[in-house]
């Protein structure tokens, strides 16, 4: 009897949600973000059309710069003194400490009414999730782990993409005697961590991928396979050019673009690049994935977290907004414009270029077998605090000569027990 | 009567006058510069990690302040960035004010030129140099495409090196100011201790060794003191340069408050790093201000 009461319960409550979103309550939503830049605005701007069409005012609140941190600052502001937007971008762990602070929304009935708990890959879907409840939509998926190689480059040395990291070193002495760099590289930390967090995937493979940099195991983390991956990773280091340090990821991918150097490894926001300057996948460029990382997918993702609305109208425009994000039409308007793939896992690719359908193809592939990894490099794997530590750790080792494979390992080793 | 009423109301509005048009700017002051102090001392007492909190953690923050590595590079940079920045700043501001002081044609147009990079921020300084110093297409570039190949000047990719990068960009921008400095201290010196000295027959150098810069002793507290207190809060410089970089090898006291309270929601330690500032900046500055003050209850 109370089974069947609380099922009633829970179709008169979807019942109700259904009923509000046929009536024309208009209400102001408020989307804090730091898309500013070409495409990215283009993609705010759909979801803007989108919720004016249902009535809603849309109140933009873009926060430009220092890759979300000014925007974070601005939040923080904003929540401490009760005056939260009602959606804000941010994404992996930090969702669960924004929601362990309190104050976030619970879109549960959005979420179940759109059926996301089907349509969302159960990795992507937990990160959405607080005790259960989803408290965040997700917008796109990026591919981390690939590799873009100049096709003429490639095509001049005679060679074809590297499968494994002995394929790739080979390849890589192969641009150097041609007078080609052979790795475009942007001495950033991120982009350090970046290549590093490729290395581990494809030398340790994603299940030991799993153990060392989001589990943050310790066995893991001191074991040969990392001292490995160390080793390789260091290597990579002598392919680059001295201009490097502090070099901006996309002048690293002009490098590429230009045939001045060969690949890079860099997420899949570098094709926007190639795009921009007019080459095509496939006969200007290649896109493979990383080393010895075909079978695995290191992921980023962008969510919007939902906060708390006291005004009933504002709640409603809220759940309009979740409901638009996961739409399909969105999705592929958004993804489109952004360089990245569809969240969903029904999405039709037609509309896609070739490298963002290998990307959704792999993305279905991996979301099942288990190849299917946060970034570590990206804030999608470690708490922003264990992630910031290791990744000193790792560019220290990057930068400085002096520090030895076994120095660095137990460096990050200690670094990972940050909390 | 009416007049002595008038006249006391007036002494009264007299006294009350200036400690109304001080008093908004004492209270803000008061709440915005003292207020965050002690809130910043207080979260770094605290458990605080993404957002305030106020649960009382004792010692540690500073605990882990002091067992992270960045923050002792971060300590060791403040004190190479410190002193060669304020010594090789002030030492080579006094040699150019000397220079200006020979009495010299164009001098008014020399000094604008060398007072120039003061006008700048460090922003600008720091971009600036960041491609001056880039070996693959800056100085070491130009150097080689004048036919020496084998000049090398990676000082900026070297992270042994990096720090020193800083320092050459902070010179540059300050030791012209520093010369002002100088130069308005030497036109202060009364001519007639010098011309003395001459008929003393002490030689040119010897007058500037013994008697000049002695006598200049106030404005090398004051450049110090101003040095100091850029030295210890250089953060854009850094940031415009080298961005911390490579790695984490030219990471200052200030960038590293801004990466752990802004950038990896470590609200505790940040404010830990930032206290310990505040405490270097006052073992500078209280003694410095002690001493003034006492000299001008001496003098007055």
């Amino acid at each position: 009897m109370s089974v069947k009461l609380s099922t009633m319960f829970k179709v008169l409550a979807v019942a109700g949600v259904t009923t509000l979103a046929g009536a024309a309550f208009a209400g102001e939503v408020e989307v804090l973000h730091w898309w500013t830049s070409g495409g990215e605005a283009k993609s705010v701007a759909e979801l803007k059309k989108m919720l004016q069409a249902k009535g809603h005012t849309w109140k933009d609140f873009a926060v430009a710069g220092g890759g979300g941190d000014n925007a974070m600052t601005v939040l923080k502001s904003r929540v401490v003194s009760g005056n939260p937007p009602a959606a804000a971008q941010i994404k992996g762990p930090a969702i669960q400490e924004w929601a362990a602070e309190g104050g976030v929304a619970d879109i549960s009935a959005v979420a179940k009414a759109n059926n996301w708990d089907k349509v969302l890959p159960p990795v992507v879907a937990s990160q959405m999730k607080y005790k259960g409840k989803y408290v965040a939509a997700p917008v796109n998926v990026h591919r981390v782990n690939w590799l873009w190689i100049n096709k003429a480059a490639l095509d001049k040395v005679g060679a074809k993409a590297p499968a494994n990291w002995d394929e790739f070193f080979k390849l890589a002495d192969k641009f150097k005697a041609a007078g080609i760099i052979p790795v475009a590289h942007g001495g950033q930390d991120w982009q350090d961590f970046t290549t590093f967090e490729a290395v581990v995937l494809g030398v340790g493979g994603a299940k030991f991928y799993n153990q060392a940099l989001v589990k943050l195991d310790q066995t893991a983390l001191k074991s040969p396979t990392m001292l490995k991956a160390l080793q390789t990773f260091k290597k990579i280091h002598t392919y680059t050019d001295k201009g490097a340090p502090g070099r901006d990821w996309n002048l690293a991918t002009a490098m590429v673009i230009q045939g001045k150097a060969g690949m890079q490894i860099m997420g899949d926001w570098a094709k926007g690049e190639f795009q921009a300057a007019g080459k095509k996948p496939g006969s200007d460029f290649v896109c493979a994935a990383t080393p010895g990382s075909a079978n695995a997918y290191t992921y980023n993702v962008d969510s919007f977290v939902m906060f708390q609305q006291k005004d009933p109208a504002n709640a409603k425009a809220q759940a309009d907004l979740a409901a638009s994000i996961l739409s399909p039409e969105f999705q592929q308007v958004f993804n489109l414009n952004k360089g990245s793939i569809p969240v969903r896992t029904d999405a039709k690719m037609d509309a896609f270029d070739d490298c963002a359908k290998q990307s959704n193809k792999d993305f279905l592939a991996t979301a099942k077998n288990g190849g299917l990894q946060p970034s570590i490099a990206h804030g999608m794997a470690v708490s922003p605090a264990a992630a910031g530590a290791i990744k000193d750790a790792v560019s220290n080792f990057w930068n400085t000569d002096s520090v030895t494979p076994q120095q660095a390992q137990a460096q990050i080793a200690q670094a990972a027990m940050t909390k | 009567m009416a007049t002595q009423e008038h006249s006391v109301g007036q002494k009264r509005f007299d006294q009350w006058l200036p400690k109304l048009v001080v008093a908004p700017s004492f209270i803000l002051s008061l709440i915005f510069i003292y207020g965050f102090i002690i809130w910043n001392g207080y979260l770094s007492f605290s458990t605080s990690r993404m957002l305030p909190n106020y649960e009382w953690a004792g010692m540690v923050q500073y605990e882990s302040l002091w067992q992270n590595a960045r923050w002792w590079v971060a300590i060791k940079n403040l004190g190479i960035f410190g002193v060669l920045f304020i010594g090789i700043g002030t030492m080579l501001g006094l040699f150019l004010a000397i220079l200006l002081d020979q009495k010299i044609r164009v001098e008014g147009a020399l000094r604008s030129i060398y007072l120039y990079p003061m006008a700048l921020s460090f922003i600008v300084t720091g971009t600036a140099w960041k491609w001056i110093l880039n070996p693959s297409f800056g100085l070491e570039h130009l150097v080689q495409s004048w036919g020496f190949p084998n000049y090398t000047f990676d000082w900026l990719v070297n992270p042994e090196k990096a720090i020193y990068t800083v320092v050459i960009a902070g010179v540059w921008q300050s030791s012209g100011f520093v010369m002002a400095l100088f130069l308005a201290g030497l036109r202060g010196i009364d001519d007639s201790i010098i011309k003395a000295a001459q008929v003393d027959g002490a030689s040119l150098p010897r007058i500037y060794w013994r008697i000049i810069i002695p006598s200049l002793r106030p404005v090398f507290f004051s450049t110090i003191m101003i040095l100091a207190h850029l030295a210890i809060k250089s953060f854009d410089l850094v940031m415009a340069l080298t961005n911390r970089g490579p790695g984490y090898s030219t990471d200052m006291p200030a960038s590293f408050m801004y990466t752990m309270a802004f950038e990896r929601g470590q609200l505790g330690v940040g404010a830990a790093s930032s206290t310990m500032m505040l405490a270097m900046l006052a073992a500078i500055v209280v003694p410095y201000l002690y001493s003034e003050l006492r000299g001008y209850k001496k003098n007055g």
